[in-house]
């Protein structure tokens, strides 16, 4: 049946708790969410402090916005881990049916699951960012500093860290109210979490130059992705077939 | 289905429930079909059927969770349709065959996300009252993957008294519990009942809903009875009065065959089954004659048909 329209904080809070204090207790979403931020950080430091000196401007530009981009794959790749398993893993412990029955919307369930994912996958890009940033202050050279240290470069990085980590958690949300088996859940939502990407792949190796004006057109445009996200999975939400697996109301 | 938001409507807010000729089909596929009932505030009402009988998919339908084919139903007066559904969701709790808990979180977790999805004014106090109802307080900080299949009910259980509600549906709540277990959780049932609670109870377990339940249905796709358990006993079968004699009795055509208030009789040697009207006034009368024909009675009594001689009679027979 469907529900009404309402967003409530409190319900919208305790799912995002609940969440949040399952994950905690998950080792398998624990040593990947400390895991993926290693590995992507460890490419770019490693990149960026191999340039050699004399190697041309353009090359640098070029190197620098791959190692950006790699980061950015940090808020693709650690929703999927956390959100695929949402929908698909309540409805594999049982424990869907008996969230359905209380008075929340479906609103509010989703809000609460996305923030649950957002929240930690947002602030470990960040991080992740954040000591990258500060090595490259603290050892990169003037030239190399000078390109990260832009003003676009810097507005993508922490203007779509939080969108594309939107779209991921939206795409897995998709999927997870889709299928039956988390595997196939977390497999699915990892292809579907990239397209987005495709973006700052066309920045990373200037295909589109890294001005301010084209970094906020793409980030409204990545808004909009995330709002088609939202709009897809709340159509997608169906208690009917998640609770029976049928959706035939004959 | 008709989206009239009104509730607390006319006659039907008298009952906890009140179901008419309600259908849920999946497709070609009919779960349910034509069912109505009425279950009165503060009943247990057992809800029997075999295994896709139907059951399930009622407590279901009637908890909002999936919408009707077609019929109508109130539940605490309020009016079963899309716009009510959330009104209705505050008033009543289920309790499924499984419990649904989140095994990494404690007790005490579990319930504070009930307690903020029904957003309590004091979840504290109330989960507290809750888990005290269940005896279970002093485990409260347990991770509810560590508990025993009975222990993981009595969780779903407090669970589901979160919100005060009206009414309780309980599916299958003593499945796969040992006897022990199986004792508490009937306590716990009776002891709802105690505070006002409606139960609606499905169970396969015949003798929980002859013990528990106050009014009894029987569904298998279609509503095949529903009464009373001595009602339904009344109208399936007729009275039978067994007697045991010491000795075969030797005078079976004066005592048993003229005899007015004995319908008819068979026998297995001294053991003697008496179709009759009314036991309770005619158990006193065979026995006189009895005794003043010098026949050594062992035993005499009603022959009570089991719920499960109703439920098989019913269900056997389509």
């Amino acid at each position: 049946m469907d529900r009404a329209f309402q967003f409530n904080s409190r319900r919208i809070k305790a799912i995002m708790i609940k969440e949040l204090r399952d994950f905690r207790r998950n080792r398998f979403v624990i040593v990947t969410m400390m895991l993926l931020p290693i590995i992507f950080i460890l490419a770019p430091l490693i990149s960026i402090f191999s340039i050699k000196a004399g190697v041309l401007s353009p090359q640098i530009q070029t190197r620098i916005g791959i190692s950006l981009f790699y980061m950015l794959l940090i808020p693709a790749i650690v929703p999927t881990v956390i959100s695929a398993y949402s929908v698909v893993g309540e409805k594999e412990q049982g424990t869907l049916e008996p969230i359905l029955i209380t008075p929340i919307s479906r609103e509010e369930f989703l809000i609460g699951k996305a923030l649950a994912a957002v929240v930690p996958a947002v602030a470990v890009a960040y991080f992740v960012f954040g000591i990258f940033l500060l090595a490259t202050s603290l050892f990169a050279s003037a030239q190399i500093h000078s390109v990260i240290f832009n003003g676009p470069r810097l507005l993508i990085q922490f203007v779509y860290t939080p969108l594309i980590a939107g779209w991921s958690i939206w795409a897995c949300l998709a999927i997870s109210s889709r299928t039956n088996d988390v595997r196939v859940a977390q497999q699915l939502s990892t292809l579907a979490s990239l397209p987005p990407l495709l973006i700052v792949v066309l920045f990373a190796t200037d295909v589109i130059s890294p001005t301010i004006k084209y970094a906020i057109y793409f980030a409204i445009l990545l808004l909009l992705i995330n709002l088609a996200g939202w709009k897809l999975v709340s159509r997608l939400f169906n208690e009917e077939r998640l609770i029976t697996g049928s959706t035939r109301n004959g | 289905m008709l989206t009239q938001t009104e509730s607390e409507s006319n006659h039907n807010g008298d009952y906890a429930l009140s179901v008419e000729n309600l259908s849920k089909n999946f497709g070609q596929r009919t779960a349910f079909k034509n069912i109505s009932f009425k279950v009165a505030y503060g009943e247990i009402f057992g809800f029997l059927g075999p295994n896709g009988a139907g059951k399930t998919t009622t407590v279901r339908t009637l908890g909002t969770l999936l919408k009707p084919t077609s019929g109508q139903a109130f539940v605490g007066g309020i009016k079963l349709n899309e716009s009510n559904s959330q009104k209705i969701r505050s008033v009543i709790s289920i309790m499924p065959e499984n419990p649904g808990l989140y095994g990494r979180l404690s007790i005490q977790e579990n319930l504070e996300c009930f307690g903020e999805l029904y957003r309590l004014a004091d979840p504290k106090e109330k989960i507290a009252q809750s888990l005290k109802a269940v005896n279970l307080f002093d485990r409260r900080n347990d991770l509810c993957r560590s508990l025993s299949k009975g222990l993981k009910q009595r969780v779903g259980l407090a669970r589901s008294l979160l919100n005060n509600p009206k009414i309780l549906f309980l599916d299958e709540p003593s499945s796969g519990l040992d006897p022990v277990a199986t004792k508490e959780v009937q306590e716990l049932i009776l002891n709802l009942k105690s505070k006002g609670i409606t139960v609606f109870l499905t169970t396969h377990r015949l003798e929980e809903a002859e013990k528990l339940c106050d009014k009894v249905a029987i569904i298998n796709t279609e509503l095949k009875l529903i009464g009373k358990t001595d009602e339904i006993r009344s109208q399936l079968f007729n009275s039978t009065v067994e007697l045991k004699t010491v000795h075969p009795i030797e005078n079976t055509v004066e005592l048993l065959d003229n005899n007015p208030d004995i319908n008819s009789w068979t026998n297995s040697e001294s053991t003697y089954l008496l179709q009759v009207g009314t036991p309770s006034t005619m158990i006193p009368k065979i026995v006189n004659l009895l005794v003043e024909n010098n026949v050594e009675i062992l035993a005499i009594g009603e022959l009570r048909h089991s719920l499960e001689d109703i439920y098989l009679k019913t269900v056997e027979n389509g």
